[in-house]
């Protein structure tokens, strides 16, 4: 029982979709959900219904206005008048018919993932639609309408009285979450993410460190872009280990779009799925070592959604389930979607290995320094 | 922008046994305020103005015509140097100095010393600066250098219904042209980039797929 994983998910969350040119594609889930299946890595034992968040446990990191903006919005259609103040109704994140429910159902999701393991009716559990980071209290941002993150996360706080550790390695820095608890010392969060001198949303600088008595409990590691994995990889080895041994959580929540990726359309940096193999390990790790394992994951952002996100994710669920995941993709799964890719399905889950990136040398020197500020704040709190 | 695109890279310097005549000659010579002190090719001090006038007596005593010249630039210099990377936003490197009371920082890469970075330079481009005051991504177009071009790529950014954050224009490397550098507020700028390549202008970030890696 040391290791038993909830693989939380329905069908139904295919339902959050903002339509097919929209690079937020629920069709990713599916691709994944059959990947694991045909790897022999998902038992119909592992998967759990979630359960769609009310209004009230939406409203435990949301504004009643956004929210019911949103409701209103999504029972027409439509975005109402005033809906644009909050982020609706933008070509990053139109209003569709039904939004509401479907990102309730995401929230739901988070929600009953961590109450699964809050619970002590598993060790870890994966909410595989959830990873919405952006959203704000009253804004919907950079695809997501409700952050499940922040939500899940005051609900851990409000009903087990936990001390909360965020791990956040989506490409884009994980903002809504980091802002909705930045003046709170109870929950620690961690982002290491591509640098937003360029991308979007364009913070998540070093210097974010948290403010009144939460000063100290937001880390930011902003990478270059261009990065690739032994960088990447070298920066969470650095950080992640001493900032968490530091805080002591009682439960930790990560977040793992795999947006980094080298072919993902929508950031700079040049990860391959070695990198997406190793996130999970090490979390996990941490989690054994630091707080009896209890582990919460979410999916995130990934926008390559035939070549890297049924991989990456499959590498995600397999560490927490503790199943090894095989070399080749089976062609069964090839065979089924491969009419209907754009482009060629990869034939392995790992990377053959992309050629090396122009400036590497300067951009491994400067994410050290980087690496070395962070953690020369990390002393400084330690001794005030 | 990166302290790259700014600092001065053929850097005046001296080594810890000039003397603190022949520094104070150069600096009047070139017109600059500080000289980074080099030792077997590694920064190991630098020395200002300022640290000059503070050992007056010293210069007083030294640099009379027909004096024995005594004291070298280890006697005066200062031996903890704040560095900046040649990657460094400029913002950070202002910072530093502010922070620190001081005016300048020699950029240093691969442990040698590769430019310097003065508060002049970032006066000089605090004009170029932009800030992210919502959330927003980086987008920067290359149009020809004449009326009109501004308005014609906010009309292509404005049918996609997304807010401009903020505008800059920068001088481009090739004559007759321009940069336009917008913040957007969007996750995804690759709908407006492609019309905009499509309508004849180049992008020159963010980068496609195939450039650059
Ligand atoms: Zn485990
Ligand atoms: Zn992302």
């Amino acid at each position: 029982m040391k290791h038993r994983a909830a693989f939380v998910y329905s069908p139904a969350y295919a339902a959050y979709s903002f339509g097919t040119e929209h690079p937020f594609n629920a069709r990713r889930l599916e691709l994944t959900v059959d990947l694991l299946q045909s790897m022999g890595l998902l038992y119909p034992s592992d998967v759990e219904e979630p359960r769609p968040a009310t209004p009230e446990q939406l409203e435990l990191k949301h504004s009643k206005q956004y929210v019911a903006t949103v409701e209103a919005s999504s029972r027409t259609g439509r975005p109402v008048p005033g809906a644009a103040e909050y982020g609706l109704g933008t070509e990053d994140n139109p209003v569709f018919p039904g939004m509401h429910e479907a990102a309730s159902l995401i929230v739901g999701g988070t929600l009953t993932a961590a109450e699964l393991v809050a619970s002590g009716r598993y060790t870890h559990a994966l909410s595989i639609g959830g990873g919405l980071h952006h959203a704000g209290a009253d804004t919907a941002s950079g695809f997501c309408i409700y952050n499940d993150i922040a939500v899940a996360i005051e609900h851990l706080k409000r009903s087990y009285g936990v001390r909360v550790a965020y791990i956040d390695t989506d490409a884009h820095h994980g903002d809504g979450v980091q802002w909705l608890f930045y003046s709170d010392p109870e929950v620690l969060t961690v982002s290491v993410h591509e640098t937003g001198r360029y991308l979007f949303p364009g913070t998540g600088y070093v210097e974010e460190r948290g403010a009144g008595a939460g000063y100290g409990y937001s880390v930011n590691v902003p990478l270059e872009a261009f990065t690739e994995d032994d960088s990447f990889i070298e920066a969470l080895e650095k950080v992640l280990p001493p900032v968490l041994e530091d805080f002591r959580p009682d439960i930790i929540v990560s977040q793992h779009g795999c947006d980094g990726h080298r072919l993902d359309p929508l950031t700079d940096l040049c990860l391959s799925i070695r990198s997406y193999a190793l996130v999970p390990r090490l979390i996990h790790e941490l989690a054994h070592a630091l707080c009896d394992g209890r582990w919460v994951a979410v999916g995130g952002g990934g926008y390559n959604i035939w070549s890297v996100v049924p991989r990456a994710w499959a590498y995600l669920w397999a560490s927490m389930a503790e199943r090894s995941v095989p070399e080749v993709i089976p062609h069964n799964w090839s065979a089924k979607w491969a009419p209907r890719s754009p482009v060629p399905l990869p034939q392995r889950v790992t990377d053959e290995g992309f050629p090396p990136v122009r400036r590497r040398r300067e951009i491994e020197e400067k994410n050290r320094i980087t690496v070395a500020r962070v953690l020369g704040g990390l002393v400084r709190r330690r001794q005030g | 922008m990166l302290v790259e695109d700014i600092m001065t890279r053929d850097v005046e310097t001296v080594s810890p046994s000039t003397n603190i005549c022949d520094a104070l000659a150069i600096m009047e010579e070139r017109r600059i305020r500080h000289l980074p002190v080099l030792a077997g090719g590694a920064l190991v001090g630098i020395v200002s103005e300022g640290d000059l006038k503070e050992a007056q007596s010293l210069v007083i005593r030294d640099c009379r015509e027909g004096a024995e010249r005594r004291t070298p630039v280890e006697v005066v210099m200062r031996r903890r140097v704040f560095t900046a990377h040649p990657l460094d936003p400029i913002e950070e490197a202002a910072l530093v100095m502010y922070r620190r009371r001081i005016g300048c920082l020699p950029v240093v890469s691969g442990g040698e010393l590769v430019g310097i970075v003065t508060q002049t330079d970032l006066i000089r481009s605090l004009v170029e600066l932009m800030g992210v005051n919502r959330s927003s991504s980086r987008l920067e177009v290359q149009v020809p250098d004449r009326p009109g071009m501004l308005a014609q790529i906010a009309e292509l950014i404005r049918k996609h219904g997304v807010n401009i954050s903020s505008v800059l224009t920068l001088p481009a490397e090739e004559a007759g042209e321009k940069k336009l550098v917008f913040r957007l507020q969007t996750i995804d700028l690759r709908r407006i980039a492609g019309d905009i390549r499509e309508a004849g202008y180049r992008i020159t970030w963010p980068p496609t797929l195939d450039e650059t890696r």
